[in-house]
């Protein structure tokens, strides 16, 4: 099998990577003189991904399966629970579930090769029973509540709901009391065998390893079969507006929240490099409108109408892309008002040079500073490829952006009828 | 990793760490004071009006150009508890310059920086300017208030406030909203002005440049800290028994649809000789982590919550288990968490239990020195507990830790407040009626 070593001089890493003849991708980076261990095992399965084909089948599942098969797969045969295995191993697994992923990973100091055939074992060997699944669906009822306290996510998915009308990214990942409900050891083991089919799942590791001895260990053990990977369905294409602007909701919060957002109709339709570099486009382009150093965050921090920094980005999912630009502060819509002028501004005259090349500079920096994080370059190493690209090469790619890319970025996203802004106030007495 | 620590200049200690494997350094400054409701919310506010603007780079966006430049060095406030010995200052993080196209001079810019911000704010006829003072402080108060947006934090916040009413720490790491609404730029001037005067520093560097460089830097940078007399009489009070002979308990209610429930204890008598490492295992035992016995039996076994787990504050002698449950489970889940805890305090937990507890703890130690940001935090706590020893000491520490000495700490701890976040239930019953 195939291992093809990468250098990145810049970055100081190597990288390993290949795949397996099962079509499990893998990437290694080795850290000698470091004590930790970091793996991550992901899946192209997310809370989207509810109606899909595979080998001419379609198949419609209820909301939340993909997280609640995150839950239950902690669950092993022997009656045992990874987490704990692990534990009693001094690693440290946890997983999580987003919109297009499920990923599981653990972090260790001793015996990674034990915990990375344990993880390995756990992920893709299912074990589910109608009793573990009754009792699995009280637990994840607490946390779909505990969510409904969260101004956070009350906030987030308002937003979704005024910009995509049917796109299943609308809904909470853990889905509703009501729609868990339907769900069933069956349903688990179909989409278990569907979804985390080696073909569908890529490995990733960071730490003092040999590259070929983790591949051996992959290839022994899991399934040798390569599968067809399945496609999901997200429905009717959407147009480009929201289909309502404003939505407003009062919960227990100490001053106004507000997100405001749009779909990002610049997102690349092509996989790999070209997605990676409108990625690393979206991201500098928001840091120039609203980051720490930007006029525009200056101003209104300065004029009171927000309170803290402003957090923009732009999120990736289930085919979709999403701009959101979220803050507090007493005025929402001064906000957005202040927003629309600022978007004009740079529509007519542009970003300063100057700004622009301290930007990328910090960046740069930025981008140096992630990659002493295992637990971030492992988990940006898997979703980068689950997604088709190579998030090592970002760092490289950040040189070469323009300042005109992202000024066009900016005015083609962001122009105010596109515009949709989710509030959450405070309750009034 | 070792650590080498010398007093630089009077009352300022260097604490430096050498390390050649990470692509980013990092070096914090913190003054420290006695944490007192009078000066809580000025020392905290402090560094955030002096990352305002300083005399070279007067505003938000001359100083983020200037940090850009740096390839974004990240220059943040840095506010920190020990027991009741509040920590104020900055931290800067930023690459190593053998990752950038830089000359020699790097790190002496950066350090150059954090002078200017700490040392020479800008000011308006010698005080600290109004406007910057009257925003920031707003903004303290604000981030103070909206602890109430994570009822976990905040349910953990007010059991502190309840059970330690008698005691400074309650006043918390930034002090309240309320103490923030009474700061004026000249009062917080004063403020200023005593920290640099006689507030004790620690500067804690973690990276490749070497001890005389980064010593001759920080000198060169702070030749003008005017130093009085350094205030070394700083402390935690640390009270041993409960404040009433059984615990006390507080009930507030709030829109929520989870119960957080939060028990506070005292570590009694055992502080008087405390041992960290001792610490750490029975934390493990008990509840943190998933071999813990309060998430093995309290979530897994008996689901009465969906989480539940306790946090040690060794500097302040007490102990804290936080958990979310149903309204209708307080009773179940109270009881059922000082079960647990009478469990270790009778030594039923096996060695098996003791083994998870010291590899988990063991683990966490062996992965410090491999990030600048957790060898800072870790010798933060270790030189302000006055507990200075390398994490390979404390490995070893932990590894003679003994079922008696977990059972002796288990034995000394005392429950002292008992504080449920609830919903209210006459509300949801009109609302009921109302639909």
């Amino acid at each position: 099998m195939n291992m093809i070593k990468s250098d990145y001089p810049g970055i100081g890493e190597t990288i390993y990577s290949g795949e397996l003849p099962n079509g499990l991708r893998i990437s290694v980076i080795p850290k000698p003189g470091f004590s930790s261990y970091y793996a991550v095992f992901g899946t192209n399965y997310g809370g989207a991904m509810r109606k899909f084909e595979v080998d001419g089948i379609v198949t419609d599942t209820p909301a939340g399966v993909a997280h609640f098969l995150e839950h239950k797969m902690f669950d092993m045969p022997s009656g045992e629970n990874a987490l704990s295995v692990f534990s009693e191993n001094g690693a440290s697994p946890n997983a999580f579930t987003s919109s297009s992923y499920t990923c599981y990973y653990f972090k260790c100091t001793d015996g990674f090769e034990a915990n990375l055939r344990l993880l390995l074992q756990f992920v893709s060997t299912p074990y589910f029973t109608p009793e573990t699944v009754a009792k699995e669906q009280g637990i994840i009822g607490q946390e779909i509540l505990m969510g409904e306290d969260s101004p956070g996510s009350e906030i987030y998915y308002n937003l979704l709901s005024l910009l995509y009308k049917n796109h299943p990214i609308r809904d909470k990942i853990a889905g509703t009391i009501e729609s868990i409900a339907q769900i069933s050891d069956k349903t688990l083991y179909d989409c278990h065998k569907i979804f985390y089919a080696p073909s569908n799942m890529v490995l990733c590791i960071e730490g003092d390893v040999d590259p070929e001895a983790v591949f051996n260990i992959a290839l022994e053990e899991l399934s040798k079969e390569k599968r067809s990977i399945p496609h999901a369905d997200f429905g009717e294409p959407e147009d480009d507006l929201p289909s309502s602007p404003r939505k407003e909701v009062q919960m227990p919060v100490s001053e106004p929240m507000f997100l405001v957002g749009c779909k990002n109709i610049m997102m690349s339709d092509k996989k790999g490099p070209d997605d990676l570099r409108e990625r690393m486009i979206s991201s500098i382009a928001l840091r120039l409108l609203a980051g720490q150093s930007s006029p525009f965050f200056s101003r209104l921090y300065s004029k009171g109408i927000i309170t803290n920094s402003i957090d923009a980005e732009c999120d990736y999912a289930a085919g979709t892309s999403t701009v959101m630009i979220g803050a507090e502060g007493p005025d929402p819509d001064l906000f957005l008002q202040e927003l629309n002028a600022e978007i004009s501004g740079i529509a007519s005259t542009g970003f300063d040079k100057g700004f622009f090349e301290r930007t990328l500079k910090s960046a740069i920096g930025g981008h140096l500073k992630g990659f002493e994080d295992f637990d971030e370059t492992c988990v940006n190493l898997c979703l980068g490829l689950l997604d088709g690209f190579n998030c090592l090469d970002a760092y490289d790619l950040l040189k070469t952006l323009t300042k005109e890319e992202c000024e066009r970025w900016i005015t083609a996203n962001l122009s105010p009828e596109r515009l949709a802004m989710s509030v959450v106030s405070p309750l009034r007495q | 990793m070792g650590i080498k620590r010398e007093e630089i200049m009077p009352g300022v200690w260097l604490n430096y760490i050498h390390s050649d494997k990470f692509k980013t350094a990092q070096i914090s400054f913190s003054f420290l004071t006695q944490l007192e409701r009078e000066t809580a919310s000025m020392n905290a506010l402090i560094p955030a009006v002096l990352t305002r603007g300083s005399v070279l780079y007067p505003d938000i966006e001359k100083l983020s150009n200037r940090t850009d430049e740096l390839y974004g060095v990240d220059l943040c406030p840095l506010v920190r508890l020990s027991g009741e010995i509040q920590c104020t200052g900055l931290v800067a993080s930023f690459p190593e310059a053998k990752y950038l196209p830089v000359t020699d001079g790097y790190t002496k810019e950066i350090i150059d920086l954090v002078g200017e911000v700490l040392l020479h704010p800008l000011t308006h006829g010698g005080l600290l300017i109004k406007e910057y003072v009257d925003s920031e402080r707003q903004k303290l108060a604000d981030n103070i208030r909206s602890v109430i947006n994570e009822k976990n934090s905040y349910a953990v916040q007010r059991c502190i406030e309840e059970m330690c009413s008698y005691e400074s720490f309650a006043v918390g790491r930034f002090g309240s909203a309320e103490d923030c609404e009474n700061i004026n730029y000249k009062k917080l001037t004063k403020q200023y002005h005593s920290l640099l005067m006689s507030a004790p520093m620690e500067i804690i560097y973690c990276g490749s440049e070497a001890f005389e460089n980064i010593s001759a830097f920080i000198l060169e940078a702070f030749v003008t800290l005017p130093r009085g007399e350094i205030n070394y009489d700083i402390g935690t009070d640390i009270r041993m028994n409960s404040v009433e002979e059984s615990a006390r308990y507080c009930e507030e209610k709030l829109d929520v649809t989870q119960g957080k429930l939060v028990l506070g204890f005292r570590l009694g008598e055992w502080m008087n000789a405390p041992d960290p490492a001792v610490l750490s295992v029975f934390n493990c035992i008990f509840g943190s982590g998933v071999t813990s016995k309060l998430f093995r039996n309290v979530r897994e076994k008996l689901q009465l919550c969906y989480y539940a787990s306790s946090i040690p504050k060794i500097a302040k002698g007490i102990l804290l288990v936080t958990s979310g449950i149903d309204f209708d489970k307080f009773e179940t889940a109270k009881d059922e968490i000082l079960f647990q805890l009478d469990e270790v305090r009778q030594g039923n937990f096996t060695d098996e239990e003791l083994g998870w507890a010291k590899t988990a703890v063991k683990s966490d130690l062996k992965s410090i020195p491999d990030s600048p940001g957790n060898l800072e935090a870790y010798y933060f706590s270790r030189i302000l507990t006055g507990t200075l020893f390398s994490t390979e000491e404390y490995l070893v520490a932990v590894e003679e830790v003994s079922r008696e000495e977990v059972i002796q700490l288990a034995e000394s701890i005392v429950p002292d407040m008992v504080y449920f976040l609830r919903n209210d239930p006459d509300e949801t019953a009109e609302d009921g009626e109302d639909q």
